[in-house]
């Protein structure tokens, strides 16, 4: 009898991954999932956090794919190892602050050693030719296989009929006139796959799965290091800038204004490290300050803070002040006018 | 049997399931792990995960912006 195969499928959520490992699945391979927490994923976190979304609840994507799949899913916090994929991709950036190309790699890479460790023979990944500008295109694919350290043991179903033949596929562990030759950026084969597998509700999320491809968030990234002289974060500083508005008046400081009661919750738990404020005499919201303000700095930052609450249009605001230290004050200020605020200021 | 308490307040989702995850890893069948979580998330996201392994939510419960569940270990 021929030893039942074994493949771990990249699954990141959307379609595409999940048509893959069902491809394979169909063959009468064992598939099981793995999923990479790099920290800036865009499940579920602002969603639990604003109350708006709580209305809707979040699904975990690559949770509910792996139900539909009947497969086990491993999710794998690889948050300390990506920060070097971040900070020097060696493939640079894409349209915002995605290093996509590395970050294959370096995924692809990790399931590589997870399949050694685990005894599994090979590694599915749902790309397609030409689906994504810069870490999918028929020159990228070698590279990710290569620089991986997968090679041969790298399988993509979708379009494997368009790569030269991976180990898989010449064992015969899996038929190659099976599997597909998908290319460019139509969405039309894999919903047509998706059809008669009789999948629907899937995702298909329009900015990608994860913060780093969105503009407004990359900016707030980029903000965050120029500000700080340096690229290292911890995860609570990435967590931060899915978080509130952040304005920014002088290079040396920052506020984190909360935009609603959920944001102020969460935003709540790093009050111990952050100096923050509030209004005591109208109803507003909680603001962190980041940085290291000077006194006139925080009476600005008060302004500021009474601006986004009820009192916006008071004389004066009585406005709490938490020191990192649990030292209290109050400042009672004028809150700022909308044309004293430069644009600029917002991140 | 065992029962043991795995404190993922403050966590966002996914990290509470990948905490579940690592913690079950080290118990045995039959063994129980409470988890309290203050992201509404879990309460979808810790029993998915369940199903999809195999082990059991024996109670789920929520109040004052925490949540609670009880699982089981399965095989
Ligand atoms: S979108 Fe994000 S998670 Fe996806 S490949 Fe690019 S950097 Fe990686």
């Amino acid at each position: 009898m021929s030893k039942q195969r074994k493949a771990i499928a990249l699954i990141s959520g959307g379609l595409d991954s999940m048509l893959a490992a069902k491809t394979i699945m169909e063959q009468g391979v064992h598939v099981e999932g793995i999923n990479f927490f790099t920290g800036f994923c865009v499940e579920g976190h602002t969603h639990a956090i604003r109350e708006k979304d709580k209305a809707k609840p979040k699904r975990n994507n690559s949770l509910w794919v792996a139900e539909q799949l009947g497969m086990k899913l491993h999710i794998v916090d690889v948050i300390e190892e990506y920060k070097n994929v971040l900070i020097n991709p060696k493939h640079g950036y894409g349209a915002h602050m995605n290093p996509c190309l590395d970050c294959k790699i370096f995924m692809v890479n990790k399931a590589k050693q997870w399949i050694v460790e685990n005894d599994f023979d090979f590694i599915i990944t749902g790309e397609v030719i030409g689906q994504r500008p810069m870490s999918q295109r028929k020159a990228t694919m070698p590279i990710v296989a290569k620089e991986s350290g997968a090679d041969d043991l790298l399988l993509r179903p979708l379009c494997a009929k368009n790569l030269p033949a991976t180990l898989p596929e010449r064992e015969g562990w899996v038929d190659r006139e099976k599997l597909h030759d998908i290319t460019g950026r139509s969405r039309k084969p894999q919903i047509a796959m998706a059809e008669q597998f009789g999948f629907d509700d899937y995702s298909q999320p329009a900015g990608g799965c994860c913060f780093l491809t969105d503009k407004s968030y990359s900016a707030k990234l980029v903000d965050l290091w120029k500000s700080q002289g340096h690229k290292e974060y911890q995860l609570d500083d990435v967590m931060l800038l899915k978080v509130g508005r952040h304005i920014r008046p002088q290079p040396n400081f920052k506020l984190i204004v909360a935009r609603e009661e959920g944001e102020g919750r969460f935003l709540q738990g790093y009050k111990n490290e952050f100096i923050s404020m509030i209004s005591v005499s109208h109803r507003g919201p909680l603001a962190l300050i980041d940085g290291t303000p000077s006194a006139e700095d925080l009476y600005l930052a008060a302004q500021i803070t009474a601006r986004f609450g009820q009192g916006r249009d008071a004389e004066q605001v009585e406005i709490n002040v938490t020191m990192i230290d649990g030292s209290e004050r109050t400042l009672q200020v004028k809150p700022i006018r909308d044309e004293d605020m430069p644009k600029a200021w917002y991140v | 049997m065992t029962i043991e308490t795995l404190n993922a307040r403050r966590l966002l989702c996914p990290l509470p399931v990948i905490r579940t995850q690592d913690k079950v890893k080290q118990l045995k069948v039959g063994d129980r792990l409470e988890v309290i979580c203050t992201d509404p998330g879990v309460m979808q996201d810790i029993p998915a995960w369940c199903r999809i392994n195999g082990h059991k939510v024996i109670e789920a419960t929520a109040g004052n912006h925490e949540y609670t569940l009880l699982i089981e270990v399965g095989s």
